[in-house]
């Protein structure tokens, strides 16, 4: 049996040459579908992956009670000191606790191609700590702002996608002017802001309060330890989680639309490909069917015949699953974009195209192909081969 | 019979190479008419809106609010007729549904915005309830909200003065847009400005955004550029601009929505063109000898190159007509299911952009095998050369 | 009716000059049934498509009813073809996505008829060839007898002078192609019109008023019906 498949595939595929033009309808459409919902998923992977890179779950953030994200939440020194002695925070090398106080403060900066409308970008107002708290973040150019003064050091990705916030430019906020002295990488959604002193920033900005609290805990079950601490002392009240699921929350809505928008049009596109596969299939099958006959009254197998004309179909949407996949890598793979994050700021994140899409991409083009090339083999296999043979 | 009825009756030659190919032109006008209309929801300036009204926020960010004090400021400039102020209130309901909710002063808004229709009664009772909320129809049909009802509503930015981020309004009236675009807008909640400035925790006498009626839209610009002027330099910078400017301008930040639409469109298109373009030239070639005998019936070549045409227009429009109608239909659907936050509104700009794609394709698709038929040589064809 | 004066084809195959006919001269009356016979390569289905206005001479004039047909443009001929002939090809031709119906009324969609004169004649010219209770078939569901009927009638539809027919019972058997020929000769004996027949079949050509002999692009003597 398994040689009568070899054989007969054999002779089917070496005639697609013949059978181009059809052939090349299959691997076209499969690879426009593999490819579209690649990038579609790669951005929402890219966004994803941006705001959930270095999560950690050994670090809490403390947040006023109700606020789901760190601009609607306010919270006076005193709350943040308090917060700062509660049990369940590390020390840090200087034996005090390992938690930085933040404020996060909107403003904006026109993005890169664009020529007036400018777009809301995340100012955050650090603590010496809040370096500390993120070993991951290193200066790539220039130097740390100094306290005190009104610099600032700016994410890698907002130098690239905005416009005036280059290393030595000078940025208008608020009525003040503020020097870009420098550029990190903290290799996550850090990327998309600006850094100053938390002091310089409530001066200027005229606020008191802070944002957040980030607290290193000193082992994964103070988490809890530090949650009821703070949710029981009737002075504050504060939300807290772990990092990882903060950032985790702060994506959901875009995933979710991302999710539902791939999905669609993935959908459309899948069903029109298989309507094409079919249509190409079943031409194929009928312009060989006096070969198939023949092969069948030889003695050749209705089953061989139908598991032949299925490996045709599985192989050329493969091919065109394989094509999808390169197109959409070599197109869109680091692709930098930047989109409106849960705190109506920029976030710029790059597409990423990772293995696990590829191999869902062309699960989904084999599943195509079977969809295409089964009724067609079923005619294929069932067809009476005398008329067949006789040409009718 | 006619020279129609031909080219259907041709159409229809091999039935299940037409329906496969049809299906495949459906579906791809289908996801045109979808995503064409998401995109024109997020590049469409809302004209509907107009440039009689102003939007002023904070220089910096919406999010920073600007103190009730510059009122009378910009009640004092030329050219202005009403001032109104609204703040976002950061509504969401039964923990986890955000709404688009702003304190207003209800006279001035009521005022301002005179595409908003509910029965003066109800303004009145707006107006004198402190702790009165109006909704717009979309939202109250979708949530069952009835005037009389208390209806609790959380805010995930002020707490009242008790800490609790709870609030309750007394829903006092229920108000619907004029035409089709503002209906399609009423899914808004307003509540009284007085009541939340002094009930909520974080102080008061401030709000995120101020409304300017103008007397005149032209003078929108040079109006625009003097709030500006007035309170440069100020620690609280204004950035004003026309109401239709400030929505273009909030959607642009989401991200080149029209780009990523467009490279979809193109796959589409580009497969679409190879699947028909291939039925079509298969078509012909089946059918050399019929061609031939049309010709030697004293069918002009140019006549034999039109019935191709027309084929592949028929198959196109077709199919078009079918996908787009769909693709009406799903967006209605969408629209209706998400109480009218997603407007996907398959419009007669999409349409027209639709019908010009149908011709194009027929074209593409249709010219290559078309020019083929109108040049076979009967002779030859007839010998079967 | 047909003049044929000093008519030479040639084709040209790759750098090949191929002289099919070679000055052939003829005459066909007004009326006539003239049967064309002759081996493969000879010429005859040229010689066909020249009077028929299918192609143009190299050189030389063809005459039909009185017109220049070679000095006609393609745009012309095809004018022309559709008011002055009728083909009849050996493998029918017929459209298959049509009924019977409606493929004698192709040729009426290029007059100014309405869509009841159409109607009429389509009727006129099923009921000559006798196929009138089979109007709605497909091709498909015709016998190769039947269908070359309704090709007939879809040659004699507009009312042209002169039928052209190309080996027009080659594929069929003897009895159905008697038949056929029947048609053939009443419609030059009762309704005058002119036919040139090409066929190698000999029993064929008895039914034609006088037959012709072509050999490697020239016409041998005549010779009456056998």
């Amino acid at each position: 049996m398994l040689s009568q498949i070899i054989a007969i595939t054999g002779l089917n595929l070496k005639s697609i040459p013949q059978r181009w033009a059809p052939s090349l309808v299959i691997v076209v459409g499969l690879a426009g579908v593999v490819a579209v919902f690649t990038a579609l998923l790669a951005m929402a992977t890219g966004f994803e992956s941006t705001l959930k890179a270095n999560g950690r779950t050994d670090v809490a953030i403390v947040m006023r009670g109700g606020s789901d994200t760190e601009l609607n939440s306010g919270m006076g020194r005193d709350a943040t000191t308090l917060i700062k002695l509660a049990p369940g925070i590390r020390k840090g090398a200087d034996g005090q606790p390992l938690a930085a106080a933040e404020m996060m403060v909107i403003a904006e900066l026109v993005r890169q191609g664009d020529k007036a409308n400018g777009a809301n970008i995340t100012v955050r107002g650090v603590e010496p700590a809040s370096f500390a708290l993120r070993p991951q973040l290193k200066i790539i150019a220039g130097r740390k702002f100094q306290p005190g003064l009104r610099e600032l050091i700016v994410g890698h990705g907002v130098a690239r996608a905005f416009q005036g916030a280059e290393l030595g430019q000078t940025i208008r906020m608020r009525g003040s002017e503020w020097k870009v002295v420098g550029v990190f990488d903290a290799g996550d959604s850090h990327d998309s802001e600006l850094w100053t002193d938390v002091g310089v920033a409530q001066t200027t900005f005229n606020r008191q309060g802070f944002s957040s609290v980030l607290a290193a805990l000193d082992s994964t079950n103070s988490l809890a330890t530090l949650k009821a601490s703070l949710q029981a002392d009737p002075r504050l009240s504060v939300d807290v989680q772990n990092e990882q699921d903060y950032f985790s929350s702060q994506t959901k809505q875009f995933r979710q639309q991302i999710g539902v928008l791939a999905g669609v049009v993935t959908l459309i596109m899948a069903l029109g490909a298989i309507f094409a596969a079919l249509n190409t299939m079943y031409a194929a099958v009928a312009t060989r069917s006096k070969e198939i006959a023949t092969l069948r009254a030889l003695g050749f197998g209705g089953l061989a015949v139908l598991t032949s004309v299925m490996i045709e179909a599985l192989v050329l949407a493969l091919l065109g699953g394989v094509l999808g996949a390169v197109i959409a890598y070599a197109l869109f793979n680091g692709f930098t974009v930047s989109t409106l994050g849960q705190n109506f700021t920029q976030v710029v994140f790059a597409f990423r195209v990772t293995p696990g899409l590829v191999g869902t991409g062309l699960v989904i083009a084999l599943v195509i192909g079977l969809l295409g090339g089964f009724l067609p083999a079923l005619r294929a296999a069932r067809q009476p081969v005398t008329t067949a043979l006789r040409g009718g | 019979m006619t020279k129609t009825g031909f080219v259907v009756a041709n159409l229809f030659r091999k039935k299940t190479r037409t329906i496969l190919t049809l299906l495949s032109v459906i579906m791809a006008f289908l996801l045109f008419g979808l995503l064409q209309s998401v995109n024109h929801i997020f590049s469409a300036g809302p004209d509907f809106l107009g440039a009689t009204r102003l939007i002023s926020q904070a220089r910096v960010s919406f999010t920073q609010p600007l103190p009730l004090s510059m009122l009378p400021k910009l009640e004092a400039i030329p050219g202005v007729t009403r001032v109104g102020y609204s703040q976002w209130f950061g509504g969401v309901w039964q923990e986890n549904t955000p709404l688009i909710m702003f304190a207003v002063n209800p006279q001035r808004h009521h005022d301002i915005y005179p595409e908003w229709v509910m029965p003066e009664a109800q303004w009145q009772a707006f107006a004198n309830t402190r702790t009165a909320m109006i909704a717009g129809k979309a939202i109250a049909d979708k949530y069952g909200w009835k005037v009389g009802q208390k209806i609790p509503i959380a805010s995930n930015i002020y707490p009242q003065k008790n800490g609790s981020k709870s609030w309750t309004f007394d829903l006092v009236g229920i108000f619907d847009g004029k035409d089709e675009d503002w209906k399609r807008r009423a899914a808004l909640v307003y509540i009284n400005h007085d009541y939340f400035d002094e009930a909520n925790q974080f102080g008061s006498g401030r709000t995120n955004f101020y409304v300017l009626k103008l007397a005149d839209g032209n003078k929108a610009a040079a109006i625009a550029a003097t709030v500006d002027k007035m309170f440069e330099n100020s620690p609280d910078e204004t950035k004003t601009q026309t109401e239709k400017d400030f929505n273009v301008g909030f959607i642009k930040q989401i991200g080149d929505i029209g780009l990523i639409v467009r490279w979809i469109l193109f796959a589409v298109f580009f497969t679409l063109l190879l699947v028909v373009g291939n039925t079509m030239a298969q078509s012909v070639r089946e059918r050399v000898p019929e061609l031939a005998v049309l010709k030697t019936l004293g069918f002009s070549d140019g006549s034999v190159l039109g019935f191709v045409l027309a084929e592949a227009g028929a198959l196109c429009l077709i199919g078009g007509l079918i996908g787009m109608s769909l693709a009406t239909l799903l967006g209605a659907v969408v629209e209706k299911g998400s109480g009218g936050q997603f407007a996907l509104q398959v419009s007669g700009a999409v349409w027209t952009t639709g019908l010009l794609a149908i011709v194009l394709m027929s074209l593409a698709v249709g010219l290559l095998p078309a020019l083929r038929a109108q040049r076979l040589k009967i002779v030859d064809a007839l010998a079967g050369r | 009716m047909i003049k044929i004066r000093s008519v030479t084809k040639s084709y040209e195959r790759g750098k090949q000059k191929v002289e099919v006919l070679h000055g052939l001269t003829l005459d066909v009356p007004q009326g006539d049934f003239v049967a064309l016979m002759g081996p493969s390569g000879s010429g005859k289905t040229t010689l066909l498509n020249l009077i028929g206005g299918l192609d143009t001479p190299t050189s030389g004039e063809v005459s039909v009813g009185g017109e220049r047909i070679d000095k006609l443009s393609g745009g012309q001929l095809a004018k022309w073809r559709s008011r002055n002939v009728g083909f009849v090809f050996q493998f029918y031709n017929l459209m298959p996505v049509l009924t019977a119906e409606g493929n004698v009324e192709l040729p009426l969609l290029l007059t100014k008829l309405s869509s009841a004169q159409r109607k009429k004649s389509v009727a006129v010219a099923l009921q000559l060839v006798g196929l009138a209770d089979r109007a709605k078939h497909k091709p498909r569901e015709l016998s190769g007898g039947q269908e070359q009927r309704v090709a007939i009638a879809r040659a004699i539809v507009s009312d042209p002078q002169l039928l052209v027919c190309d080996e027009p019972t080659g594929d069929l058997d003897r009895t159905t192609a008697d038949e056929i020929l029947k048609l053939l000769q009443a419609l030059n004996r009762d309704y005058g019109k002119t036919i040139v027949m090409v066929t190698h079949d000999p029993l064929a050509a008895g039914y034609a008023k006088r037959i012709l002999h072509l050999d490697k692009g020239r016409l041998a003597d005549q010779s009456g019906p056998a």
